[in-house]
């Protein structure tokens, strides 16, 4: 509460006592500050709350866990949470405030699409390290490239490939798919890379319908009987929030899991709310290779310690932004450590420590991440089906399979559909599962 | 109140927004969008004046963006860019005012909801023309042929915006005062009188809504330069409904009223926001609840009952 | 044509069995809307806002009935209590001490003031359910599906879809319509909706009926509410969404009119359905189409009357 109050005398001071402060930031060697501020930029109203609410949550968690531990380099962090909510305007304004008022050191910038197109070129000429920490859109690096923003995750493209390969391998006589998605960029951008990848390595798929409800829909009954009345194979959704559980839910109810394999890349998100209303047999993933009961993580103890805790302040399993915070904020303490290294031990500049990102290798809850050249991180990604577990009042996974990242990832300087066209049915040989 | 002391007011709001501005960075960007939101706010003024409130005026918010968006990568300079968003924004203007102004109140108001509304979901459907609400980046605009840095261009935004927003204010004054202005508060009390006037209360309204348009192509034209940046939620129906928001929390009753409100609607909503994110709506609403229930005439209205107690 | 209805009549079939059940929860969420816009000449944005507290309400009690172990068909009930809580609690407290103060007020300022209290419920709303979007779907299991026969096919709807919630609003449309002609009350109502000024001149007391519309709006509201959350999960912002959808309707159906807003919402609800089968990418549009195509031909909408115009 304390911080609360002082920030917000600060700003009223700032604002309207018309302190004089220099116009541009300085370059020079900076002396050891009092604590790191984080500015962490998160959706705190609307439907995508359901991401980051638990967003903020795990970063809360995290910030106390290394304040308890003396901190990063001896100095205490300091998260300052602004809500992403009401749109990119509101939240360019938010950044701006973030840099140039609050003085944070760090930007942890956002989870929709959308602030990440718009926010990451403001940060980078403000010269402020930014890391991307949950949005999927490949647009990003390959559009431009960065010196002050890294993604500390994958993005749409192996997020779609992934269970792509994993379907491909299980349906080896595939003929019809059908798609339902939410008409929005992230719905129209998956379903894209979905097709692309799939005439590239199984050419001659029908696609029975397309679907795009409108953003935010809350009945999907309509869609469901079309999709009924077509029997598809398998119907491809990465529809997330309670949109997802929604369509889950009247789509158990009228037997949809019954005629068809559902493929729902962010279906880990939605399993606790649903429960065993999702069936045994279906394909799952969850932006990542993060999964509570993950086959083999690199540190186990680790993996339960996070589980548990959050399980136990929230009440709640850790879903998938939980991870991607928990690496954002790997990322910075590795990054910090390394940029300390290199300056000897003086308190790095902000390009020092934008630097020290470049090709950073950090660890994940489960396994270990590496930012590549273009500012890209390369994270594995994680399928499997759904099963019924003896203990847990929701379904778990099964028969699940790892895609290492750089099969899965379009390589630095391609753009993802011109990559995913160049593929050939041979690499889906190539590829495990 | 006359002219000479509502111009210095003018003055002193003017000097206050440079003041901040200068002794507080980050501030340039969100003034510069709340003068931009106050041009269109100026434009809902006058439609209130004629007692008919748009909930749908973001439409011509978001059209001249979105225009901006797609020029501004071919013809990158704002003196080029500004004034095509206004008239693209005031061609739609005059093409839905021909059919809105044929109602009044509550379907007035609905329609223009509706229209907006469509425009709102074309923007979200046509995804490989708009990239849905992922939204178009704009780049930096040269300023009469010359690209500005960071710390320069922000600064010819907002006294760019300063200048639009006192010029249009002047307009609007005059423009009330006029004849047709005049007319148009008829439209509110005594239509049918207009009327037998021999006035047409169609046209009245119609010129207005175009000049509102415009004013509204004016502002999204900024907001999109200065956000640099568009999306379709610069044209949901919330966003409309903030701009008759800020009119009633700026109060009605003069030109300056929009600015104060919008400035004032801005800052409200950034300090609640850093204190309070998740609950910085409600603060808004209680605001806005107070504002009405307590001081009717709004912002400028106070500032008159002030101005008045001293005089 | 012939051709085409040999083709695709079973499609169309499907497609009206979905529209039904849509409009019958559009026509819940709009009919409460409308009579209170009738009435007391407020359009309440935060209608949206009770839509969204009743689904919560429900769903939360609903999870309670079955954490106390109470028998499944108790899911049905739940529903009805929930709206009746929610309508008999925000309903008074709403009129009595937000919207009494504002009845002299212009149109403008009232609107706005639900626009506030749209704004705060929406917060309030999230700080009481969280942001975990909440499902409680007791009702539409507990009544299992039916099998419709398609072709040789068959395609299997929620009895809940397909007769629970058409069976409520045809409920709903003929109790009203009844309650307005044939009691008194309802007969008071209608004389308020026609001519308000008569009315009270004839000593009705407009306070109490105010009162009892608003209540009685608020609880169709937190209705829709409670039937749509067995079948869809709540998040924040549900609201808003289903705000956009209520004002066509209400716009198209004519305001004040019960039975306009259900051929409204059959029109909406079928027009959408056949869109999501025939052309889905026109599914969004459809609404503001049927009401702008509407208000040009009748510009009161299906069943509006044209008031008298003040001179």
């Amino acid at each position: 509460m304390h911080s609360t109050i002082s920030r917000r005398d600060a700003l009223l001071a700032t604002g309207f006592g018309g302190l004089l402060m220099p116009a541009s930031l300085s370059h020079a060697q900076p002396a050891r500050p009092t604590e790191i501020k984080v500015g962490v930029v998160t959706i705190l109203s609307g439907p995508a709350s359901v991401f980051g609410v638990p967003g903020r949550n795990a970063a809360e968690m995290l910030f106390e866990e290394i304040n308890r531990a003396g901190g990063i380099g001896g100095v205490p962090v300091r998260a300052i949470f602004v809500d992403e909510g009401p749109g990119v305007e509101h939240t360019l304004g938010e950044i701006r405030r973030l840099v140039q008022n609050e003085r944070v050191d760090l930007l942890l910038s956002s989870i929709s699409s959308g602030s990440c197109l718009a926010c990451t070129p403001v940060a980078e000429e403000l010269k402020k390290p930014v890391l991307l920490w949950d949005c999927g859109t490949q647009r990003i690096f390959e559009e431009r490239s960065y010196e002050y923003a890294f993604r500390t995750q994958a993005n749409a493209t192996p997020e779609v490939l992934a269970p792509l390969l994993y379907t491909l391998k299980r349906k080896p006589n595939l003929r019809s798919v059908a798609v339902i998605n939410q008409d929005y960029a992230w719905g129209r951008d998956s379903w894209e890379i979905w097709k692309t990848g799939m005439d590239a390595l199984r050419p001659g798929v029908r696609v029975a319908a397309e679907l795009f409800p409108r953003f935010n829909s809350t009945d999907f009954s309509t869609e469901i009987t079309r999709l009924l009345a077509l029997r598809p194979e398998v119907i491809f959704t990465t529809s997330w929030g309670g949109e997802l559980d929604t369509f889950i839910k009247q789509a158990a109810e009228r037997r949809l899991f019954e005629r068809s394999t559902l493929v729902m890349p962010l279906a880990e998100s939605s399993l606790e709310r649903v429960g065993h209303a999702l069936p045994p047999g279906h394909f799952i993933g969850a932006r990542g290779d993060h999964w509570h009961l993950h086959p083999n993580p690199a540190d186990p103890a680790k993996l339960r310690g996070f589980v548990e805790n959050y399980r136990r302040r929230f009440n709640a399993w850790p879903i998938y932004p939980t991870h991607h915070m928990y690496q954002a904020i790997s990322a910075m303490r590795t990054a910090y450590a390394k940029a300390l290294e290199t300056t000897g031990g003086a308190w790095p500049s902000d390009a020092q420590l934008a630097r020290a990102f470049h090709g950073l290798e950090f660890d994940s809850l489960t396994s270990r991440i590496k930012i590549r050249p273009d500012g890209q991180g390369l994270e594995p990604q994680l399928i499997g089906t759904t099963v019924r577990s003896g203990d847990l009042p929701f379904p778990v996974m099964n028969d699940m399979v790892i895609y290492p990242p750089e099969l899965i990832t379009a390589p630095v300087g391609q753009k993802s559909v011109d990559w995913l066209k160049t593929l050939t049915p041979d690499f889906l040989n190539r590829a495990p599962g | 109140m006359n002219s000479r002391t509502e111009a210095f007011l003018a003055a002193l709001l003017a000097l206050a927004v440079l003041a901040a501005a200068s002794t507080t960075p980050w501030l340039v960007f969100v003034l510069t969008l709340a003068l931009a939101k106050g041009i269109a706010v100026l434009g809902i003024l006058l439609l209130l004046r004629a007692g008919q409130v748009s909930f749908g005026h973001a439409l011509f918010v978001a059209f001249s963006a979105y225009t901006v968006a797609f020029l501004a990568p071919k013809l990158g300079d704002a003196t080029l860019l500004l004034p095509i968003g206004a008239l693209f924004a005031g061609v739609l203007g005059l093409l839905v005012g021909l059919f809105v102004v044929r109602y009044r109140e509550i379907f007035f108001g609905m329609l223009n909801l509706a229209l907006s509304m469509v425009f709102y979901s074309l923007l979200e459907k046509l995804y490989t023309i708009t990239k849905g609400t992922d939204g178009i980046r704009v780049p930096a605009a040269t300023f009469l042929g010359r690209t500005l840095d960071r710390h320069g261009y922000e600064w010819a935004l907002l006294l760019t915006a300063l200048a639009l927003a006192i010029l249009c204010a002047v307009f609007a004054r005059f423009y009330l005062a006029s004849p047709m202005g005049q007319a148009l508060s008829g439209i509110k009390t005594r239509e049918a009188r207009l009327e037998f006037m021999g006035v047409s209360a169609r046209r009245v309204l119609l010129s207005a809504y175009v000049i509102s348009a415009v004013m509204a192509g004016m502002s999204g034209a900024l907001i999109a330069m200065t956000s640099r940046h568009v999306t379709p939620h610069l044209g949901y129906w919330t966003a409309s409904g903030e701009l008759v928001f800020i009119a009633i929390l700026g109060g009605a009753g003069g030109v300056i009223g929009p600015f104060l409100g919008a400035i004032v609607f801005e800052l409200v909503r950034v300090y609640a926001a850093a204190s309070f994110a998740d609950a910085w709506q409600l603060i808004l609403g209680v605001v806005l609840l107070l504002v009405i229930l307590f001081a009717r005439g709004g912002l400028w209205g106070m500032v008159l009952k002030l101005c008045g107690r001293r005089a | 044509m012939a051709e085409w209805f040999a083709d695709n009549g079973l499609l169309l079939g499907l497609a009206l069995l979905d529209g039904l059940a849509y409009a019958a929860l559009v026509f819940m969420v709009a009919v409460g809307l409308n009579l209170v816009f009738g009435v007391l000449r407020i359009l309440n944005v935060a209608h949206g806002s009770l839509f969204a507290i009743g689904g919560y309400t429900a769903a939360s009690l609903g999870a309670f009935a079955a954490a106390r172990g109470l028998p499944d068909w108790m899911a049905l009930p739940v529903l009805l209590l929930a709206a009746v809580i929610v309508g008999g609690i925000a309903g008074p407290l709403i009129e009595r001490f937000l919207l009494r103060r504002i009845y002299s007020e212009e149109p403008v300022l009232q609107l706005l003031v639900t626009f506030a209290l749209f704004m705060i419920l929406e917060d309030v709303q999230k700080l009481v359910w969280g942001v975990q979007p909440l499902h409680h779907d007791a009702a539409m299991r507990w009544l299992g599906t039916v099998d419709v026969p398609f072709g040789t096919d068959v395609i299997p709807f929620t009895a809940y879809q397909l007769y629970v919630l058409p069976g409520v609003a045809l409920i709903t449309l003929v109790g009203l319509a009844w309650f307005l002609r044939r009691t008194l009350t309802g007969r008071v109502i209608v004389a308020v909706t026609t001519d308000r000024e008569a009315a009270t001149a004839m000593g009705i007391d407009a306070k109490k009926i105010f009162l009892l519309t608003f209540t009685f709006g608020a609880g169709l509201a937190a209705l829709g509410g409670a039937l749509a959350s067995p079948t869809a999960a709540l998040v924040p912002g549900v609201g808003a969404g289903t705000m956009v959808l209520s004002f066509a309707v209400v716009a198209t159906a004519g305001l004040g009119q019960v039975e306009g807003a259900a051929i409204a919402a059959l029109m909406i609800g079928l027009g959408r359905s056949i869109a999501v089968y025939f052309l889905p990418e026109a599914e969004v549009l459809v609404p503001y189409i049927i009401m702008v195509g509407v208000l040009l031909v009748r510009p009161n909408g299906l069943f509006g009357v044209t008031e008298t115009r003040r001179i």
